[in-house]
C-alpha cells in the first residue's frame, strides 16, 4: 500500500505542476503507457492469490482513476488557458466599417398611401384602382361635371389628343372617376377606397403637376352624413394618432356631393411653429360629400333605393402634415437625401395592430 | 368677395360681434379667408392739431410743431416737408408703439430741443409706402379722436370664399340673407320702389336672335337718363369700393359696380350721345372686333354675346363694356343696361378671350333672373342722387327666363341622408328665412325655390340647405357599420404582390423614388415610347410632355442627377403604371430599378467593383421569388430591349411570348443621350405579365418529407464552347437523373489559360439526395457517367482533366 499511496502522490504532484498539454500527455504515458507505471502494477495482480488480488485490485482501480481524472481536469485548464493565451494575441480595431452595405427605404407617398389603406381597411374598405388616362365623360361628365361647368375650368386638365376635338382625353384631374367605374362594374353594397396618380397643369410652391389622391366612396341603402362624419373622424385621428383631434365639418361644394363638406382639423400657429392638434385655428385636409344623386343615375344606380358618400384626400399633404415635409415639389425630385431623411424602413409596414 | 363689417350690417340686423358672424359664416359654407382689421395699427393714436410750426433752430429739415390732442399740447419735432401750422395729423404720444417700425416711443432730445411724440406716415402704420410726408386728415375731425374713423378704416375687411354653386352671395345682400336664416339677426328690408320714368326712351331695344339663340339673352331692361352730370363720388361710396380693392372712378362707373357687390346685380351705362340708333343685342359674326373698357382690341368669334348699336358692336354682354361708348366727364345722357346673360355663353366668351371681370363671374355662376327691374330701379336712384338727371320709362325686351320650380321634400330625409333630426317647424323656419317658400303636403314639404337659387335642382340639395344653416357640427358622428364582423383584406391579390415588391426591394437596399408620369419626347424614344397618341396638349413644359413607356429613363435622369451632386452610387427603384396606348388596358403598372456606380462604397475589407448585370437580374429574381413567381421554370434569355447594353442583359420569359422582366447593363450609347455617364445596371418587371393568382381554396402547403440519407456532392468541370450558357449545363445535368439529383449548380467559369481560343471551362456542383437507401459508390459513379455523357452530348463540351 506505502507503494501505492508514493505513487498516487508522485502521479499528482506531476500532473498538477504540469505545464501544457504535452507534458500532461507525457505523464498519462507514463502511468498507462504500455510501460507505464500503473499499467506495471495491473500487470502484476495477475501473480497474485485471488484475496490479495480483489484487494490490491481495489486500490490499484481506484488510483487509476484518480489520476486519469486529473490528467483530464488539468488538460482542459491548460486547453482554456492556451485558447486565452491565443485569443488574446487576436485583436482587432472592432471600432473599423463593416463593409458595405446600402441602406433602402420607402418613399412618404407610399408609406401614406400604405397608412391610410390600413386604417379604412379596418372599416371594410377595399382598394379599387382606374387608368391614369381617362375621358371626359369618367373625369367629369359623370361626376356632374357638364362641359362648361365652372368647376371644370378649375381643375387645370391636361389634355391628350385622343381622336379629335370632341374626343380628347385627360389625364384624370382626381381619382374620382375610378368612383364611375366601380358603380359601372359593381352592384352595391359599394365600400371601395382609390389611391392613386392624379394631374393638374399647374406647377408652382405649392402645386405639383402630378400629385396623388385617395379617393373614398360608399354605396348602400342607409349610409348617411353621420356615418360620413364618423368614418372620417376616426380616420383623422388614427392617422394623425390623436384621440382628441378636433375635426370640424363645414359646408361646401363639389358637383358630386350634395351635400358637401370641407373637413378640418385642429391646430395651432403659436410662436410661430405650426402644431396639429388643440388650438386656435384649423387646417382644411379634405373635401366629402353625400354622393349626388344625379351621379348615381348616371351610373345606373337607383337613387331612391341608394345612397352614400364620397371623400377625398390629399396624400402628399397629408404627409406634409404628419411627417412635417416642407415642400411639395421635393417629393419628386429623387433626391437621395430627401428620400433617405424622410423615407420609411421596409419593414415599418402600417398596420393598426402594429402602429401607424 | 370681401366686404365690409359695417357694410354687411346695411342689410342685417344684428348685435352679433364680428367674430360671431366670421365664425358662423365659415359654419354655413361660406368660408372666411380672412380678416382684415386695418384700424389695428392705428389703434391708440389720435387726431392732434399742428397748432404752431416753426423751423428748428439747429436743423434745416425739421421743424417744431407745437401739436393739440384736444386735452394737452405736446411739442413735437416733425422732419416731413408738409408739416405746417393748422395741419391735422395722427399723433402718438410717448410711449406708443409705432407698427410701421417696431419701435416704442420715448422723449428724445432732437439736436437740442425735446421731442415727446410724434405726427405719423402711411408707412409708419402699415397704410401704405408713403414715408415722404405726413397723414394729412380731414378739417372737421375731432381732435382727440381715434383716427381710424376719420381714414375711413374703422370697419374690418371681411373676404369669404364663395363656392361656383353660390352666385347668389357675390353679393352682399345674398351673404346677409344666409345669415339671417341662421337666426344670427334679421335681413333689412330692401327699398325697390319704383321711379317713375317722365318720358319714353329714344333708344328701344331689340333682342336679334336667331331661333334657338334665343337664351343667350333672354330679358334685357333699359333705361334712358337725361341730363346727369358725372363727377366724384362721395365719400362713403369712395370709402367702401376702396376698402373692397375697388379704385374708385367716377360716380357713374363706381354706381355700378356697388350694385354689382352689394346686390350682385352687374349694370352698364353706355353714353346715349354714342350710341347710333337702338341697341341691338345679338351674337358676334366672326372676326367683329371691339375696342373694350380694358384698353384691348378684341377679335370675336362668332356666337358671343354682344350689346351692339345700329352700327357695331359696343360691348360683350355679361363680360365687359366698349371704351367707345363709355362714359366720360362730357356725358350728359346715359342709357343704363340691366340684362341677364346665358352662364354658359358668358363663361365660354370669357375663357376665350381670357377676360375676367366681376361680370362675367357673377353671369357664369347665374344672377338673379327676377332682379332686373329692382336693380334698375335702386340703380336709377343712385345714379339721381349722386349725379342728377331725369329718368325715361323702363324699356324692356324679352321676358323673365323661367325660374319657377318647387321640389318635395319627405322631411324624413333631413334625418336619413342628412344625419339629423331636425323638427318639421324648424325646417320650414330654415327654408324660408332662405327665401324658399315651404308648404306642408302629403309627402313632406312642397318647397318653391326662389329667383336667385338656380343651383338648387333637387332634394338633396334642399337637404343641404337645412343642415347647412341648422349647423354640421349638430350631426351625431356614427361609426360606420362593418356588419358585426372582422374586415377582410383591403387589397387584392395583385395589389398585395406590388405593396410586397415594394417592400423586397427597399429590403435590398433600394431607395424608393416617385417620378412624373410623364417625360421628354426624346427620352421617351429611346425607350420605345414618344409617340403622338401619348402627348400631351399642354404639357406644363416641353420635357415633360410624353406619358412614359417606361420606369426607367425617369430613374436614370434621377441618378444622373445624383450623382451630379456628388453621389455616384445610387440605388433607386419606383413602383407604378407605364403607358403603351391610351386605352386602360394599354397602362400596365411596372417596378424598375436603378443601380449606378459602384458596388458599394471603398471598403478595407471588401473592394468594390462597378454594377453590372448581375446585379439587376438579382434584384429581379428576389422580387420574382418574394412573389411567388416560380422562377426555375422561367427561361433567362440574352433578349432584352435595345436601351440595354446587348451582350450585358437578359429577359425573364415564361413561355415563348410572355416577358415578365428584362434587366441588365444600360446602353452606353441611351446614358450618353440622356447626359448620365456612370455605369448603370436597371430592370424592369411587369406586373400585369406575371402569371395570374390563382384563387386557392387550400392555404395547407405540400407534405414535407425530410430525407432519411446523407447527401452526395460531386463537382464536374466541363470544357465548352464560349457559345454554351450555363443553363445548358445545369439543365443537361439535371436530367441525368431527375430522382436522386437534388441540386446542380454553377460555382466557376474559367477562360484563357491552356483551354484555347473559344473555349471555356464551366464548373459545376452536383447534389445527389439519396431517397430509399444509401447510395453505393457503383451507383454514384453510374450517376456520374450519366452526368458527363449528357452534358457532352448537349452542349459538346469534354470532362476537363
Amino acid at each position: 500500500m506505502k507503494e501505492l499511496d508514493a505513487l498516487r502522490s508522485e502521479l499528482m504532484t506531476a500532473v498538477k505542476d504540469a505545464a501544457g498539454l504535452d507534458e500532461l500527455e507525457q505523464i498519462r504515458v507514463s502511468a498507462f503507457g504500455k510501460k507505464g507505471s500503473i499499467t506495471g502494477l495491473m500487470r502484476g495482480l495477475g501473480a497474485m492469490n485471488p484475496e490479495a488480488r480483489k484487494e490490491a485490485g481495489q486500490a490499484l482501480n481506484a488510483l487509476k482513476n484518480e489520476v486519469a481524472e486529473a490528467i483530464e481536469a488539468k488538460k482542459r485548464t491548460s486547453a482554456d488557458s492556451e485558447l486565452d493565451a491565443r485569443l488574446a494575441g487576436e485583436r482587432v480595431d472592432v471600432t473599423l466599417p463593416v463593409r458595405s452595405e446600402s441602406q433602402g427605404c420607402i418613399h412618404p407617398i407610399s408609406q401614406t398611401i400604405d397608412e391610410v389603406v390600413a386604417i379604412l381597411g379596418e372599416m371594410e374598405f377595399s382598394v379599387a384602382e382606374g387608368p391614369d388616362i381617362e375621358d371626359d365623360w369618367h373625369n367629369f361628365t359623370a361626376l356632374n361635371i357638364p362641359p362648361d361647368h365652372p368647376a371644370r375650368q378649375e381643375h387645370d386638365t391636361f389634355y391628350l389628343p385622343g381622336s379629335g376635338d370632341d374626343d380628347r382625353l385627360v389625364l384624370r384631374t382626381h381619382t374620382s372617376p375610378v368612383q364611375i367605374r366601380t358603380m359601372m362594374e359593381t352592384k352595391p353594397p359599394i365600400r371601395i377606397i382609390v389611391p392613386g396618380r392624379t394631374y393638374r397643369c399647374d406647377y408652382d410652391a405649392t402645386h405639383s403637376p402630378m400629385f396623388h389622391q385617395v379617393e373614398g366612396l360608399v354605396v348602400d341603402e342607409s349610409t348617411h352624413m353621420g356615418h360620413l362624419k364618423g368614418c372620417l373622424i376616426e380616420f383623422c385621428r388614427a392617422f394623425f394618432d390623436m384621440d382628441d383631434l378636433p375635426v370640424r365639418f363645414r359646408p361646401s361644394y363639389f358637383p358630386f356631393t350634395e351635400p358637401s363638406a370641407e373637413v378640418d382639423i385642429g391646430c395651432t400657429r403659436e410662436g410661430g411653429e405650426f402644431r396639429i392638434g388643440h388650438g386656435d385655428d384649423w387646417l382644411e385636409i379634405l373635401g366629402c360629400g353625400m354622393v349626388n344623386p344625379k351621379v348615381l343615375e348616371n351610373c345606373n344606380i337607383d337613387p331612391s333605393k341608394y345612397q352614400g358618400f364620397a371623400f377625398g384626400l390629399g396624400v402628399e399633404r397629408m404627409a406634409m402634415l404628419k411627417y412635417g415635409i416642407p415642400d411639395l415639389r421635393t417629393f419628386f425630385e429623387s433626391d437621395l437625401r430627401w428620400l433617405r431623411h424622410y423615407g420609411f424602413s421596409a419593414f415599418q409596414v402600417p398596420s393598426m395592430v402594429g402602429g401607424l | 368677395m370681401k366686404f365690409t363689417f359695417g357694410w354687411l350690417k346695411e342689410h342685417l340686423d344684428t348685435k352679433a360681434t364680428l367674430d360671431e358672424v366670421v365664425e358662423k359664416l365659415t359654419m354655413i359654407g361660406l368660408e372666411v379667408d380672412q380678416v382684415h382689421d386695418r384700424a389695428k395699427d392705428l389703434d391708440g393714436f389720435v387726431a392732434a392739431r399742428v397748432v404752431e410750426a416753426k423751423k428748428h433752430p439747429d436743423a434745416d429739415k425739421l421743424t417744431v410743431c407745437r401739436v393739440d390732442n384736444g386735452t394737452e399740447t405736446f411739442e413735437v419735432v416733425c422732419g416731413a416737408p408738409n408739416a405746417r401750422t393748422g395741419l391735422i395729423g395722427v399723433f402718438a404720444g410717448s410711449g406708443s408703439y409705432i407698427p410701421g417700425t417696431g419701435i416704442t416711443l420715448k422723449p428724445t432730445e432732437i439736436r437740442g430741443v425735446v421731442s415727446n411724440g410724434m405726427l405719423l406716415s402711411e408707412k409708419e402704420v402699415n397704410l401704405g409706402d408713403d414715408h415722404d410726408g405726413i397723414i394729412e386728415l380731414p378739417d372737421d375731425t375731432p381732435l382727440g379722436s381715434p383716427v381710424a374713423a376719420a381714414l375711413g378704416l374703422a370697419d374690418p375687411v371681411i373676404e369669404i370664399e364663395i363656392t361656383p354653386n353660390r352666385g347668389d352671395c357675390l353679393g352682399v345682400r345674398g351673404i346677409a340673407r344666409d345669415l339671417a336664416a341662421t337666426g344670427v339677426g334679421t335681413l333689412k328690408p330692401l327699398d325697390r320702389d319704383p321711379v317713375p320714368g317722365t318720358f319714353e326712351s329714344p333708344i328701344k331695344v331689340h333682342l336679334d336672335f336667331d331661333k334657338g339663340t334665343e337664351d343667350a339673352c333672354p330679358y334685357f331692361v333699359g333705361r334712358f337718363i337725361r341730363g346727369v352730370k358725372d363727377g366724384e363720388s362721395p365719400k362713403w361710396l369712395k370709402d367702401k369700393l376702396t376698402a373692397i380693392g375697388l379704385r374708385p372712378i367716377s360716380a357713374l362707373v363706381d354706381i355700378t359696380n356697388l350694385m354689382t357687390m352689394d346686390l350682385g346685380r352687374p349694370l352698364h351705362v353706355f353714353d346715349a350721345a354714342k350710341v347710333e340708333g337702338d341697341i341691338h343685342v345679338r351674337l358676334s359674326k366672326k372676326g367683329e372686333k371691339l375696342l373694350a373698357l380694358d384698353g384691348k382690341e378684341y377679335a370675336l368669334d362668332g356666337g358671343m354675346t354682344v350689346i351692339a348699336d345700329d352700327e357695331k358692336a359696343e360691348a360683350l354682354g355679361g363680360v365687359i363694356g366698349g371704351e367707345e361708348s363709355g362714359c366720360t366727364e362730357g356725358t350728359v345722357d346715359i342709357f343704363v343696361e340691366s340684362a341677364f346673360f346665358d352662364p354658359v355663353r358668358t363663361a365660354m366668351t370669357g375663357r376665350k378671350l381670357n377676360i375676367l371681370s366681376d361680370a362675367r363671374y357673377r353671369f357664369e355662376r347665374g344672377v338673379d333672373p327676377a332682379f332686373l327691374v329692382d336693380g334698375m330701379e335702386i340703380a336709377t336712384r343712385l345714379v339721381m342722387d349722386l349725379c342728377g338727371g331725369e329718368p325715361s320709362e323702363l324699356v324692356i325686351a324679352g321676358s323673365e327666363p323661367k325660374w319657377r320650380q318647387s321640389i318635395t321634400l319627405r322631411s324624413e330625409r333631413i334625418e336619413n341622408l342628412g344625419g339629423v333630426k331636425v323638427a318639421k317647424k324648424k325646417i320650414a323656419d330654415i327654408l324660408s328665412g332662405l327665401g324658399f317658400e315651404a308648404k306642408g303636403s302629403k309627402n313632406g314639404l312642397n318647397v318653391s325655390v326662389p329667383s336667385w337659387r338656380s343651383d338648387i335642382v333637387g332634394e338633396a340639395c334642399l337637404v343641404e340647405e337645412v343642415i347647412r344653416i341648422f349647423g354640421y357640427d349638430n350631426i351625431p358622428a356614427i361609426p360606420m357599420d362593418n356588419n358585426g364582423g372582422l374586415p377582410h383584406p383591403a387589397l387584392s391579390p395583385d395589389q398585395r404582390r406590388r405593396a410586397m415588391a415594394r417592400r423586397l426591394l427597399a429590403g435590398r437596399g433600394l431607395v424608393e423614388a416617385v417620378t412624373y408620369s410623364f417625360l421628354g419626347g426624346a427620352a421617351a424614344a429611346l425607350f420605345g415610347g414618344g409617340g403622338e397618341s401619348l402627348k400631351l396638349i399642354n404639357p406644363i413644359s416641353a420635357d415633360l410632355d410624353v406619358m412614359r413607356p417606361s420606369l426607367l429613363p425617369n430613374l436614370i435622369a434621377a441618378a444622373a442627377r445624383n450623382a451630379a451632386r456628388g453621389t455616384a452610387d445610387v440605388r433607386l427603384f419606383e413602383i407604378g403604371p407605364i403607358f403603351s396606348g391610351v386605352k386602360p388596358d394599354e397602362q400596365a403598372i411596372a417596378a424598375a430599378g436603378i443601380r449606378s456606380g459602384s458596388s458599394g462604397a471603398r471598403n478595407w475589407a471588401e473592394k468594390p467593383r462597378p454594377v453590372d448585370v448581375f446585379d439587376a437580374k438579382g434584384d429581379v429574381l428576389v422580387v420574382l421569388g418574394g412573389l411567388g413567381v416560380a422562377v426555375e421554370k422561367a427561361e433567362i434569355a440574352p433578349e432584352a430591349p435595345d436601351w440595354y447594353h446587348p451582350g450585358h442583359s437578359g429577359v425573364v420569359r415564361l413561355g415563348p411570348k410572355t416577358v415578365l422582366a428584362h434587366f441588365g447593363e444600360i446602353h452606353p450609347r441611351v446614358l450618353r443621350d440622356m447626359d448620365a455617364d456612370s455605369p448603370m445596371a436597371g430592370f424592369e418587371i411587369i406586373f400585369d405579365n406575371l402569371p395570374k393568382l390563382k384563387e386557392k381554396k387550400s392555404r395547407a402547403r405540400p407534405h414535407l418529407e425530410l430525407p432519411q440519407f446523407h447527401a452526395v456532392e460531386r463537382d464536374f468541370a466541363f470544357v465548352v464552347d464560349s457559345g454554351v450558357t450555363a443553363a445548358q449545363v445545369i439543365n443537361a445535368a439535371e436530367k441525368a437523373d431527375k430522382k436522386l439529383i437534388a441540386q446542380v449548380s454553377l460555382f466557376d467559369v474559367f477562360e484563357g489559360g491552356n483551354l484555347g481560343e473559344g473555349k471555356k471551362s464551366l464548373a459545376v456542383n452536383v447534389v445527389l439526395q439519396p431517397v430509399e437507401k444509401t447510395l453505393t459508390d457503383a451507383e454514384i459513379d453510374a450517376i456520374a457517367e450519366k452526368v458527363v455523357a449528357n452534358v457532352t452530348k448537349a452542349t459538346g463540351g469534354v470532362l476537363r482533366g
